[in-house]
């Protein structure tokens, strides 16, 4: 019916369109994991190593949510980013808060061992072995457009992910705490002198990146099946570099950070490469601090002495 | 009961001199290895896989053995008894060294089993080869596990069938059965065993007149698979070939479904597990095939005959292929043993390169000079989340 090259280029465009779908998917959950990153960095200026094991005990919480309690996708995906929220304000509390005047390298080192202690904890707790989240419980069907099939997880994952992130704008532009967020990231003492209460402003950042880490650990776990104690390790770094690319501290950054991330995952893989996948995701790490330090969104601002 | 211990205690220490008595007598020598036959039991090791990633194969053969030595030990072996000597390797190939070491040099095994895997097995060969004790894996199915380089590995064996024997199988099935022209092949990467199996699959099917329309690849603990299926799905191949493990084989086989692939796929023995349905769901892996050692839907009556003790044993749960090789495994040493008419490690090594004709549960066993077994394989299909017998196929 068409000429040849003509059908070679809709199959060609068929496949841009799935791999394109398939990294924004990706891209999505690095995208939720990278906003806790770069709101904590925002406010305490700490790389919170352990943000990516919040994301692993989110998809475990997630997962005894569904298999044992019975809930639904939604009540598990809520229950999951409340528990994540109170593990996240336990964590700074009890680790990073006494530090918070101490050097950053103790803070980081610190961090780095949160994130250790809470990997291996889950595997004496419960063992490393990988666990299947329950098949069907996306209600969703995959839909077919021209060609290219989306799935219902990759559109709950997508649905999520915007929707948390519109929420997260709402709270820090629209709310008292979200004042009290911006106001502490530009300026910890004037913000103190202003009357703000530091701490409980730093434990709700805690509180609100550990829950998008949780739901990221749920839909994670519905649009990958298998879950394991050392899951939170890789994506954690992903999402790390996702939020450095975007401009680490700067919330839209991370989210177009992660999406891009995912996007550049995919289209390596889809010209073949996929085994240089992960060291690709590396290799934008040093470009962007070679090249643009502060990242994509970030503005060249000189550090005060 | 405190006398009792003590009474067992005297009395495996009289039969410890006794055998040392018969060691100083013996002109063979290396009287420490004699150790592996002390009081009345003959120690066996088992070197496996009990946690980490592959850790159900490991479990899986434990319990074949278990039954197997439970069995053996009725009428013992040459008057005395198997004692298991299990290890956890961890599904890593360095524990699996320390293994190795831990029951050559301190529990003086007079025969290793283990590990499940071609990697961990090929870590433990050079302590087997240098101690000069038997190390007989399960399902080590690599080629070069026994032979490298032109070299015999004298001290290692197998149960099972080879890598190139079950990729053209495969082959051979795709070809003639499910006549299809075109395949896809997704390898992992980091494994030799999917890399050997995808290799012989190639030559035949190739060879007779199928056509490879892609070749992608993925490394272990991979979790995303949608790129490259993107990509297979694009060649549209009428075939896909996945000899990878179960933990990344059932979440590809899901994302390929999801995807709109809806082609025969097709695996080893890599994929049996309880877990791959849980990871790909019953619905994902219909039209899916893998060639395996043996099946509980075989009508065989040894087939029979073991399902039956197995279910006795372990409630009623169905055995697999690993189970079935664990038991054979057993049964395999202890024939060696009874031949060997001693527990010395290198006797033992002499009967079990003898090996011919041996009735086992997964089929007749001769060992050719490679020390590879020469037997059947058995196609299995996957029917809603069930593995239904398919078709045998003799070498």
């Amino acid at each position: 019916m068409f000429p040849i090259p003509f059908r070679k280029g809709v199959a060609f465009m068929e496949q841009l369109i799935q791999q394109l779908v398939n990294g924004i998917s990706l891209g999505s959950i690095y995208a939720l994991i990278a906003l806790g990153y770069t709101m904590v960095y925002g406010i305490v200026k700490l790389i919170n190593f352990a943000h990516g094991d919040v994301f692993m005990v989110g998809a475990f919480i997630g997962f005894y949510s569904i298999t044992v309690m019975d809930l639904g996708i939604f009540p598990a995906l809520l229950v999951s980013m409340a528990a994540c929220a109170l593990f996240g304000v336990l964590i700074e509390r009890i680790a990073y808060k006494p530090l918070r005047n101490a050097t950053r390298i103790a803070a980081l080192i610190t961090a780095i061992g949160v994130s250790l202690f809470i990997e291996y904890g889950t595997i004496y707790i419960r063992g490393a072995q990988p666990e299947a989240y329950p098949d069907g419980i996306v209600p969703l069907k995959s839909i077919d457009l021209f060609g290219v099939s989306i799935s219902g997880q990759s559109l709950l994952i997508l649905g999520v992910a915007i929707v948390l992130m519109i929420l997260l704008q709402y709270i820090v532009h629209k709310t008292k705490i979200g004042k009290a967020m911006r106001a502490v990231s530009h300026d910890q003492d004037a913000a103190r002198l202003m009357g703000i209460n530091v701490d409980n402003t730093i434990s709700a950042t805690f509180a609100i990146g550990s829950a998008l880490a949780g739901a990221a650990g749920v839909v994670f776990g519905i649009y990958y099946t298998k879950i394991e104690p050392l899951m939170g390790i890789i994506p954690g770094l992903k999402a790390f570099v996702a939020a450095v690319l975007g401009g680490i501290g700067i919330i839209p950054g991370a989210m177009v950070g992660g999406l891009l991330l995912g996007v550049i995952e995919a289209l390596v893989s889809a010209a073949g490469f996929s085994l240089w996948r992960d060291g690709v995701a590396f290799v934008v790490l040093i470009v962007i601090l070679i090249f643009r330090p502060a990242g994509l969104f970030g503005k060249n601002v000189r550090e005060k002495v | 009961m405190r006398k009792k211990k003590v009474a067992g205690i005297f009395a495996s220490l009289m039969l410890a001199a006794g055998v040392m008595a018969g060691c100083n007598s013996s002109t063979s020598g290396g009287g420490d290895s004699k150790e592996a036959d002390k009081g009345g039991e003959i120690k066996i090791g088992a070197n496996l896989e009990l946690s980490g990633g592959v850790a159900s194969y490991g479990q899986s053969i434990k319990e074949g053995i278990e039954l197997a030595f439970e069995e053996i030990n009725k009428e013992g072996v040459n008057g005395k008894k198997l004692k298991l000597v299990p290890y956890d390797n961890k599904s890593d190939a360095p524990e699996a060294i320390t293994g190795a070491t831990k029951l050559t040099s301190q529990d003086k095994v007079a025969a290793i089993i283990g590990a499940a895997t071609s990697g961990n097995t090929k870590a433990q060969i050079e302590i087997a080869q240098s101690n000069k004790v038997p190390l007989l894996t399960p399902t080590g199915t690599a080629e070069d596990v026994t032979f490298k380089n032109g070299k015999l590995n004298d001290f290692v064996f197998r149960t099972c069938f080879i890598d190139p024997f079950q990729g053209t199988v495969a082959a051979n099935f795709a070809l003639n059965e499910l006549k299809v022209k075109t395949a896809a092949i997704f390898i992992d990467s980091s494994s030799d065993y999917s890399k050997g199996l995808a290799a012989s699959f190639k030559e035949l099917f190739t060879k007779d007149g199928g056509k490879i329309v892609k070749e992608e690849a993925y490394v272990a603990k991979d979790t995303d698979f949608h790129a490259q299926l993107t990509n297979i799905k694009g060649a549209k191949p009428e075939f896909v070939f996945i000899p990878g493990y179960y933990e990344e084989v059932g979440l590809i086989v899901k994302q390929a479904r999801e995807l709109g692939i809806t082609a025969p796929m097709m695996g080893a023995d890599g994929w049996d597990s309880p877990k791959l349905i849980k990871l790909a769901g019953k619905a994902a892996l219909n039209n899916t095939f893998i060639t395996n050692h043996y099946s509980s839907g075989d009508s065989d009556p040894k087939v029979q005959e073991f399902v039956k003790a197995f279910k006795a044993k372990y409630s009623d749960k169905s055995p697999d292929a690993f189970n079935a090789l664990g038991y054979d495994s057993a049964y395999f040493i202890a024939d060696a043993i009874k031949r060997a008419g001693s527990a010395d490690p290198e006797k033992i090594q002499k009967a079990l390169a003898e090996t011919d004709g041996l009735d086992l549960v997964t089929g007749k066993m001769k060992l050719d000079d490679k020390h590879n077994p020469i037997k059947s394989a058995v196609i299995l299909e996957y029917v809603n989340g069930e593995q239904k017998f398919k078709t045998k196929v003799n070498p």
